[in-house]
């Protein structure tokens, strides 16, 4: 069957491509890009006024099947995915039971090739239910469809360990996904130290306890040769670390969310908003305009949004008590419209940089151009689209944004995974 | 009237919520004096005590404040509480709001408690204290004690000594302080000083010894010798050495300058017992305050709220 | 709200004339000052027994107890009205015993007459409680009548009696006031 993406602005700069273009889709697979095409028989989209790109990938997302089916399934986060933008999704490992052996990997993607919305890729755990303490099977995992490994959540606390675990995933190609920080430091803080937790009497998670793990692992990346990624950075300090370590040739790659980017500490006032209690925690102004500026010049690879989705009645509790995360699989694509595509210094081109190609070559996943010969997974966005961000908006089970009550200018309204619809005209494909 | 329908924070409050509250104080304390220490003044309103976390002092402050105004209060304290079973504070806030009470007093292990009642019910909220954010009746019978002792607040020089990181009690004394026009300085160990003092809007004094003279209220936090984690500070009487209050410091202090504590005391640790039991220690009056300012508070709270045309 | 006055029906000389016969009315009923106290409510009650008490030592030559009484914590309107300023209650004598004779400028529902009973008792058990006001305007709402009244002032409900002391006002008069708009009375 045939599809055609008419009159829409084509956007990848993989391919160094920004212009007008029709886009001819045939089984799966892109078979020309070019002004004026015409298809005999099959399917036209029109995309006049839109932005076609390559497919966006979430390269660090909670979906939380199996054990935390309340919160998100596969099939709910997958559709939050698609309504996102999103043609692919990592899984994080930490649901119940953790996914921390090959069965555990072949039970997500049997579950996300029979319900999935968008591709899902699989990451299992660095050590034995990410305790820090025993080496996983990670062999067994790549051999059931694991792509990267991690024990997010928490980070690997023993660096004699977390060595050991970069030398052994290096037989594999295998990228290590490290969430930076030292327990010992960050202990039971739950918002920045600084000024909101002197303001607030709560406990304070310094910059120090993410920055010290971020050195530490670029140390044993240059030891051990390991690719190495490093999660949900939130620190001006991290990102510096980043670009020296970048300069000196080691493959170490880092990530950024939304809610780092677009928020800082200030939000949190003495309502003690739970939507807005993140692991690593909301920082200052300064680190969020770092963040930026990271993203800008190259040292950030990959906006990442560290979907966490959980119920209302968890979110409802004592700051203190609640859950660490938001979601940010529906929001992230508005987000980066809305804020950084709108700046004179951030193009459509670094969009598509940040959250098409970064996130695939950070995990080593397959590429994806908008070329001749590409398997068809594209992002059609409508730039104008306004969205107000509230409950009912949600495909995920859940509603825990940080950014809920705002309205968002820019909004995905074509997602194709291998060329079928996972999203059309805004809607999630049933 | 007060500007505020909760006392949860004291950044909240106007200057004159608090002088309202300290005057209407005044006429309470009158009644503790009396034979018949009762006023019918709150009959048939309901004052519930959610002490979520162990308290006998504030609780039992609460508590008679509640009964000398006539009020039925109930205490639903953190042994007998439904939290342990499971039940979210918002639960438990849905539940009492169907009960319908007309004040709440919360004490609560963590910060930002109070919030949550006001979210589930319509009662007045008074924050008894919420883990290491604020506990502003305490700094409203502080400066009560204060003003009835020095006659004023205006100028006064505050010392708090001790764990200004972990202590709602500091938390609403210094923003409270400075709001009536008094200078709190904060006094202790670094690793007992909270991430930005200065966010706080005190200033930081490092040596007790230095800043005693300059002193017209030395006010000793608790040390929590409970804590689980390790002390902040090699050991008990190294901290006693450099911060605790014994006769020898008294005597550097100015001669009208106060001793304050907001109890309980450990006696040789923070304060020497020779000073708790002295003429400048002004503990057992902080509590003799509180519980007229506590009955201020409450009526002041729920009188007149069904108003709303001119009086 | 604001009020006009409509006519004075006290001046200084009568208020002068009826706090004489009132301590003469007072020392005859409790023949003599011997077990007699006042207590003014705040605030012109609470002046108004200072006068009484000067007028009683001049008449009499012996010092009778004054105390003052807020009744803002006994009111029955709580729950509409709340005092923005209550005063301290100050009654430096036991009660227990006493004659004591309540003071207030105005007796209207006879509700603060109410409050001020019941506040009075949790002083004590007075052997007697006599009631004196300088101005009686009516319109009672609980079954309570003054035992020595300086003036019967006939009144509508829309309107005020309000009475003007030396020591507070500058000057001595009762005056009945109406409103410049409509509303209810205070």
């Amino acid at each position: 069957m045939a599809l055609l993406l008419r009159g829409g602005r084509v956007v990848d700069p993989a391919v160094g491509l920004d212009e007008i273009a029709d886009i001819i889709i045939r089984d799966g697979v892109i078979v020309e890009i070019g002004p004026d095409l015409t298809i005999p028989k099959g399917i036209t989209i029109e995309c006049a006024e839109k932005i076609v790109v390559p497919g966006l990938v979430d390269i660090h997302t909670h979906l939380r099947e199996p054990g935390f089916e309340y919160k998100e399934d596969i099939a709910s986060g997958t559709r939050a995915a698609a309504h996102g933008g999103f043609t692919a999704v990592c899984a994080m490992p930490n649901t119940s039971p953790i996914c921390d052996e090959g069965s555990a990997v072949r039970f997500i993607v049997e579950r996300a090739a029979a319900h999935g919305k968008v591709r899902v890729y699989p990451i299992g755990t660095i050590t034995v239910a990410s305790k820090g303490a025993a080496l996983a099977e990670m062999g067994d995992m790549v051999a059931e469809g694991a792509i990267a490994f991690s024990d997010d959540g928490s980070g690997v606390q023993d660096t004699g360990m977390m060595r050991l675990a970069m030398d052994y995933a290096k037989q594999f190609g295998t990228t290590i996904l490290s969430h930076c920080e030292d327990e010992s430091l960050a202990g039971k803080g739950v918002v920045n130290e600084g000024v909101v937790s002197t303001r607030l009497g709560l406990v304070g998670w310094p910059s120090a306890a993410e920055e010290i793990h971020v050195a530490r692992d670029i140390a044993l990346c240059e030891l051990t040769g390991c690719r190495l990624h490093l999660a949900h950075l939130s620190t001006a300090g991290s990102v510096a670390m980043v670009r020296s370590a970048k300069e000196r040739g080691l493959p170490v790659t880092c990530e950024v969310t939304p809610h780092h980017l677009f928020l800082d500490e200030d939000a949190l006032t003495p309502e003690y908003n739970t939507s807005l209690k993140m692991n690593p925690p909301l920082r200052t102004a300064a680190d969020k305009e770092a963040l930026i500026a990271g993203l800008i010049d190259g040292t950030v690879d990959a906006i990442a949004t560290d979907h966490a989705p959980h119920a209302v009645h968890e979110k409802a509790l004592e700051f203190e008590l609640a859950p660490f995360g938001s979601t940010g699989l529906e929001t992230a694509l508005s987000l980066a419209m809305t804020h950084l595509v709108s700046r004179d210094d951030f193009s459509m081109s670094d969009l598509v940089r940040v959250m098409a190609h970064g996130p695939r070559s950070c995990l080593g996943l397959p590429t994806m151009r908008l070329e001749a010969g590409s398997v068809a997974d594209i992002t059609v966005i409508d730039p104008e689209a306004r969205v107000e961000i509230n409950a009912p908006f949600f495909e995920s089970k859940s509603s825990n944004s940080a950014f809920m009550g705002t309205t968002l200018l820019g909004k995905a309204s074509e997602v194709l995974v291998g060329g079928q619809f996972a999203l059309r005209n805004g809607k999630v494909v049933d | 009237m007060l500007s505020t329908r909760h006392i949860i924070d004291v950044q909240d409050m106007t200057v004159d919520d608090i002088n309202l509250i300290l005057d209407t104080a005044e006429s309470f304390k009158e009644v503790n004096e009396r034979r018949i220490k009762k006023l019918p003044t709150l009959r048939g309103r309901t004052v519930v005590n959610l002490f979520l976390e162990p308290s006998t002092r504030t609780r039992t402050s609460f508590e008679i404040a509640a009964k000398r105004l006539s009020a039925d209060g109930i205490n639903f304290t953190a042994s007998a509480s439904a939290t342990v079973k499971g039940e979210s504070l918002a639960d438990t806030a849905a539940t009492l709001s169907a009960m319908a009470c007309d004040l709440v007093v919360i004490r609560h292990k963590y910060a930002g408690a109070p919030r949550i009642l006001t979210q589930q019910m319509d009662a007045h909220i008074v924050n008894g204290g919420d883990g290491m954010h604020q506990h502003p009746t305490q700094a409203l019978l502080d400066l009560f004690t204060m003003r009835e002792k020095l006659g004023k607040l205006e100028g006064l020089r505050v010392g708090i000594v001790g764990d200004i990181a972990h202590s709602r009690v500091a938390g609403s004394l210094i923003p409270a302080l400075r709001m009536v026009g008094a200078t709190p300085v904060v006094i202790g160990p670094p690793t007992l000083m909270p991430a930005r003092p200065e966010v706080l809007g005190a200033e930081f004094v490092p040596s007790l010894d230095e800043a005693l003279p300059g002193l017209d209220v030395a006010y000793l936090l608790r040390v929590q010798m409970e804590r689980a984690e390790g002390m902040p500070f090699p050991s008990v009487r190294e901290y006693s050495r450099l911060f605790g209050m014994n006769s020898q410091r008294v005597a550097m202090l100015p001669n009208h300058a106060i001793v304050m504590h907001p109890g309980p005391m450990n006696r040789g640790v923070e304060i020497s017992a020779e000073v708790a039991d002295s003429e400048r220690s002004l503990v057992l009056h902080q509590v003799n305050s509180g519980v007229a300012v506590r009955m201020a508070v409450m009526y002041l709270l729920l009188g007149g709220e069904a108003s709303g045309a001119s009086a | 709200m604001s009020y006009r006055t409509k006519a004075t029906v006290m001046d200084g000389e009568a208020i002068s004339r009826a706090v004489t016969r009132i301590a003469h009315e007072i020392l005859e009923f409790n023949k003599g000052a011997g077990n007699l106290a006042l207590v003014g409510i705040v605030t012109r009650g609470a002046s108004l027994a200072d006068i009484l008490a000067a007028k009683i030592a001049e008449i009499e030559g012996a010092t009778v107890p004054v105390g003052t009484l807020d009744i803002s914590f006994y009111r029955d309107d709580l729950a509409t009205r709340l005092n923005p300023e209550v005063h301290r209650s100050d009654i430096p004598f036991d009660v227990e015993g006493k004659d004591v004779v309540l003071v207030d400028d105005v007796l209207y529902t006879g509700r603060t007459i109410r409050s001020a009973m019941d506040a009075l008792m949790d002083y004590g058990r007075p052997c007697s409680v006599q009631l004196a006001v300088l101005v009686d305007r009516g319109h009672r709402e609980l079954p309570i009548r003054a035992d020595y009244v300086g003036k019967n002032v006939p009144s509508s409900r829309r309107e005020r009696v309000k009475v003007y002391l030396q020591s507070l006002d500058g000057r001595d008069a009762a005056e009945i006031l109406e409103e410049n708009h409509k509303g209810g009375d205070e």
